[in-house]
Parts: structure tokens; C-alpha cells; sequence
């Protein structure tokens, strides 16, 4: 239907410079579609859901809580970011609980895929910090992080070079935007034309250790609260997340606090010493399945609903979303999740 | 069955956390076939009323709310968080939660004693969760409530019923007050054996939702409850010392 040509490149706008809209954006600025990404804060930063992600690429240990298609869509994210960002580090990941809630690894094993049992002295071999901590646990040697925060950055960058246009501190309804399609990717704020949407509060906060350090992602298992410490170089740590089903995007409580900080200190005491460098809360745009979705209406298309996976899915949902606008025939996975 | 005054077919209660989503959450609900489900305001939410999407979609399954005061320590806290409940579910029904133990999640049962009188005073219908204390039990009915729902196990642990002397205790203790199992079962079969005491009906939420599978889970539950409940309405045998045969060993015709 529509075809892109070297005369006439067909014009598309994103709305949202979360990372849904930029990989969008680059999906089609890769197709040789001229893109105009807008967006309504003054620049990247905590106005974006994005902006407070974790950052793991862990497609096989999302598993444990997710359907199987955010597993195949995250692998393909995978490669997509070890194609194009440096900033990945695949080292994979580390998976442990605590001595009484050993059960929980058991069952995390159960659910998963692509990982090795470590005894003590693999831990210790693999994380020498943690060495003494844990007497087993699961690594997940195919899985990477990154930092959304530079991610994001470096793909403002690459579509900048790619001769893309951003427009920062820019409000626009899909309606109003130019262009021969419009992506809507506002994620949360698009809900006023996604009814179904809803917010799924999360919070994390970034500390900083000085005598201890992390090469990957570590998950802790807990039967109340499950976190994660994923390193960010320079002794920094994301610690997260909560997962509340609430639409406040007020402070972190005391009582969500109390359950990261006291995990982190699970995790290695050492940890207890480190400086806490911010709290964050926001909101994770939620389909009642707790899927992604791409869907059209007119030349409008929307792409929402990636829950806690923005980092995971976004690249795979970008090329269906990029991939569907241009060839409105192509039959996607996705289609038949949604349909399902 | 009658839960103060309403009439219920179901005798599986479902709490709505922890699911992958709200849309599986809904599929084992129809799955269950129960016709209560409980929620918590506190965690999910708090004080904000932060939490209507997700409340909104709770009272969208179109069967009866029983709100829940999950997460509170304190007497205070179970009435502010009851008020709350009543006036967002329109109901007068509340589960009340007024935790003591951190690490076990058992009640605080003289906060919860105090707790049931305020809010039967306030015109609740409190549905406490307790242990199967039966000193306890009595003074819950004394502060007004008409049903009682004793613990199988902490909160989550799936390891069924505990203290299978004090269910049987409490069952033939106040064999006109309605009892739910509340809390601790794991499999389906915890659930027909809460049944075969004679419980009333038994309410979960975890091993339902944090099964690979929920929506079978909810099935098996479901079943599993109708096995119980019917196994104890059919009188079943008492447990013997000795073999007792089923077909008589005495002048039975020995071809081998």
C-alpha cells in the first residue's frame, strides 16, 4: 500500500520519545521513511516511563512470569540492541534466593529456559563478591543489560545521523500530527484513545557501592517481593522494582523502600554501606493481558501496553509496528497474541 | 450456603493478586466458577485511591467484591481501610486482615477481636481472618460477626491444613456458624480436605495465581472443592485398625 521511493520518501510522525518511540522512529528511518519523533518533556529524562527502566535483556528469566512470546520477541530484541548499541553487556544473568527460599529457585527453574545450575564456587567464580553468599543458583549465560538512560540517548543519536528530526517539549494528539502515518507511542498518556490501558506502578532506586561491584544482573528471589540489582558501572547499581497495581506517581512509600533497600542488603551486606543516589517512581503503561500491542486505525497506528518489558520487547514490536505500517499484508506473531 | 444473608452456590472464594495479568486473573475466575472475590485497598492503591483501574476492573468480572484489609498492622488502620472499602465497592461486606506477625503474617487476634466490634457497630459485615483459636473464634462472634474463617496455614505457604485437630475442633464447635478455610493451601487436594471436615467453603489466592497455569489450576480447585464437599455430605467411613475386606475370605472357592 504504502511504498517507500527515492522521489517522494513517505513522511512519518512518532509521538513519545520513550523507548517504544525511538525504536519506532529508528525501525522506520532504517526503511528510508522520513521521521519526525515529538514529544511533550523538554528533553529525555524522568518524564519518560523510560527513563526509570532496569534495563536487564533477560528474555529467558522474564519467562518465569510472562507468556512465551515476550521470550521469543525478547531474544530478538536481544541481538537488535547487540547489532547497534556498544553499551550492551552480555554477560548474562545471575539468578539466587536466599537460604529459606530456596523452593522459589526450584520454580523459577521450572519456568525458564537457556540456563546452568552454579554451585557455590561457580557464584563465587562468576560474581567474586558474592563468594560465601549463596550455596546455589541459576545462570542465564545468553542474557544482557544495558542502561536505558545512555540507550536512549545513543538512539537519539543514531536517528539524529540517520537524519531524523526530534522535537522535544512539543504537544500532539496523533489527530493534528503531519505526515503519511503517525505512531502513536505516548504509552500511558496515549490512554484517552486506549481505553483499556492502565498503569502498573513500579519503583526503583540507584545506589552507590564503593567496595563492591557486580559484572550482571542479579535477581533475587522472594516469595513477597522478587528485585533485581543491575550494575551501571562506576560502582552504581539499579535497584528495583516494585510492582503495584496503582496509578499514583507520588513519591516512593517508606514501606516499598524498606522492601529494596532490605533486599539489596540480602543480596551482600557491603551493600548496606552504599550511598542511595535517587528514587524513582513511575507508571508502566498495561494492556489487561499485560502484552505489547500494535494496532491501526486509519494511518494512526498505536503501539503500547509494554508493561515491564520497554527495553525487552521494544526493538521487536518497533520492526512489526515499521513492518505492518509499510506492508499492511505482513502477518505478524504479534497479531495472533492479541488475538488470541 | 448463606454469607450474612446472601444466598451462593460457589464454596470457592478467589483473591485477585499476584496474577500474570488481569486478563489471566479473569479467565480463572470464570474458571473457578466462584461468585466472591476478595481485593485488597491498601497495597494495591493506597490511601491515593490510586488503584481504580485496577479496582475497576475487579468490579467489571460482575460478581460480589469482598474487600480485604491486607497489610494492616493496626486496629486503625482495618477501619480507615474498611470505611474506604465500603464506600468504593458500595458494600457492606469487608475481609477483615489485622496482621500481628511479620514473618508468619498471622493475625493480631485482639486487634482483630476490636477491629470486627467497631465495624460490626459501623454496620460491617466482617468476615475476619483468624486462627482456630476457639476462645478467640467465640469472642469474634460475640464482637457481631456471623462467619468465621480460621487459617489452614501462613498466608501464601501452601502447605494446607496445619492443625487439622483445631479445624476439627472449631467445625464441631459452631456447627452453625458458616467457617472458611482462609490462607495456606497449596494443591486442590488441601482444598477437599478443608471440605471433608465439613468447612464451608475455602478462599486462596496464591496457588492459583502463581500456578504455571492458572486458569487449570482454578479448575482443579473448583472440582476439588465439589469432591470435598460432596465427600462429607455422603458420610465417609471411618478410618479402621484392622483389613477389612470388601468381598468375604471365608468359604471362597480356591482354584489355584
Amino acid at each position: 500500500m504504502f511504498r517507500s521511493t527515492s522521489s517522494t520518501p513517505l513522511r512519518a510522525t512518532v509521538i513519545g520519545a520513550g523507548v517504544a518511540g525511538l525504536t519506532t522512529a529508528l525501525a522506520l528511518a532504517e526503511r528510508g521513511v522520513a521521521v519526525e519523533v515529538v514529544d511533550r518533556n523538554v528533553g529525555l529524562g524522568p518524564g519518560s516511563c523510560s527513563w526509570h527502566a532496569g534495563g536487564m535483556l533477560a528474555p529467558w528469566c522474564e519467562m518465569a512470569t510472562s507468556e512465551p512470546i515476550v521470550g521469543r520477541l525478547g531474544a530478538t530484541s536481544l541481538a537488535w540492541w547487540r547489532e547497534r548499541f556498544p553499551g550492551v553487556v552480555a554477560k548474562g544473568t545471575l539468578v539466587v534466593a536466599p537460604a529459606r527460599d530456596l523452593a522459589e529457585l526450584d520454580r523459577f527453574a521450572r519456568r525458564t529456559q537457556h540456563y546452568e545450575w552454579l554451585d557455590e564456587a561457580d557464584l563465587a567464580s562468576l560474581e567474586p563478591d558474592l563468594a560465601g553468599r549463596f550455596r546455589k543458583g541459576l545462570f542465564f549465560p545468553d542474557e544482557g543489560h544495558l542502561d536505558p538512560r545512555r540507550a536512549l540517548a545513543a538512539l537519539v543519536e543514531r536517528l539524529t545521523a540517520l537524519g531524523a528530526a526530534i522535537r522535544f517539549d512539543t504537544e500532539l494528539e496523533p489527530e493534528a500530527a503531519r505526515g503519511d502515518l503517525v505512531f502513536d507511542c505516548r504509552g500511558l498518556s496515549g490512554r484517552t484513545d486506549m481505553p483499556a490501558l492502565r498503569g502498573v506502578r513500579g519503583e526503583m532506586a540507584l545506589i552507590r557501592a564503593h567496595s563492591f561491584s557486580l559484572t550482571r544482573p542479579v535477581r533475587l528471589l522472594h516469595p513477597r517481593l522478587p528485585v533485581y540489582l543491575v550494575p551501571r558501572g562506576d560502582g552504581v547499581f539499579m535497584l528495583g522494582a516494585t510492582m503495584l497495581e496503582s496509578e499514583s506517581k507520588g513519591p516512593v512509600s517508606v514501606r516499598s523502600m524498606l522492601d529494596l533497600l532490605g533486599a539489596a542488603f540480602a543480596v551482600h551486606p557491603a551493600l548496606g554501606e552504599a550511598e542511595i543516589i535517587e528514587f524513582g517512581a513511575d507508571l508502566r503503561p498495561a494492556l489487561p493481558d499485560n502484552l505489547p500491542s500494535v494496532e491501526r486505525a486509519g494511518r494512526i497506528i498505536r503501539v503500547n501496553g509494554l508493561f515491564r518489558h520497554g527495553f525487552l520487547l521494544a526493538p521487536a514490536i518497533a520492526q512489526i509496528a515499521a513492518g505492518a505500517a509499510l506492508d499492511p499484508h505482513l502477518d505478524t506473531e504479534l497479531a495472533h497474541a492479541n488475538s488470541a | 450456603m448463606d454469607f450474612y444473608g446472601i444466598e451462593l452456590s460457589s464454596r470457592l472464594l478467589l483473591g485477585t493478586a499476584r496474577y500474570p495479568s488481569p486478563k489471566i486473573l479473569e479467565a480463572a475466575v470464570r474458571a473457578s466458577r466462584a461468585e466472591i472475590v476478595t481485593v485488597s485497598l491498601r497495597r494495591e492503591g493506597g490511601e491515593q485511591r490510586a488503584g481504580q483501574a485496577f479496582w475497576s476492573f475487579i468490579s467489571e468480572l460482575g460478581i460480589r467484591v469482598l474487600p480485604n484489609t491486607a497489610g494492616c498492622h493496626s486496629v486503625k488502620e482495618a477501619v480507615t481501610t474498611a470505611h474506604m472499602a465500603r464506600e468504593l465497592f458500595g458494600t457492606t461486606w469487608i475481609k477483615l486482615e489485622v496482621i500481628g506477625e511479620a514473618d508468619t503474617l498471622q493475625p493480631d487476634v485482639f486487634g482483630l477481636v476490636e477491629a470486627a466490634r467497631i465495624l460490626t457497630e459501623d454496620g460491617f459485615d466482617v468476615f475476619p481472618y483468624t486462627t482456630e483459636d476457639l476462645v478467640v473464634a467465640e469472642r469474634l462472634l460475640e464482637a457481631g460477626c456471623r462467619i468465621l474463617m480460621p487459617w489452614g496455614a501462613p498466608i501464601g505457604s501452601a502447605r494446607g491444613l496445619n492443625n487439622i485437630f483445631g479445624l476439627r475442633a472449631m467445625r464441631a464447635h459452631f456447627p452453625d456458624v458458616p467457617l472458611v478455610i482462609d490462607a495456606g493451601l497449596g494443591l486442590p487436594s488441601h482444598a477437599a480436605a478443608a471440605m471433608e471436615l465439613g468447612y464451608d467453603a475455602v478462599l486462596l489466592n496464591t496457588a492459583i495465581a502463581e500456578a504455571g497455569d492458572p486458569v487449570r489450576m482454578a479448575e482443579a480447585f473448583a472440582l476439588a472443592v465439589d469432591a470435598g464437599r460432596l465427600a462429607h455430605a455422603a458420610s465417609p467411613m471411618e478410618p479402621r485398625d484392622m483389613a477389612a475386606p470388601s468381598t468375604p475370605v471365608v468359604g471362597k472357592a480356591i482354584l489355584a
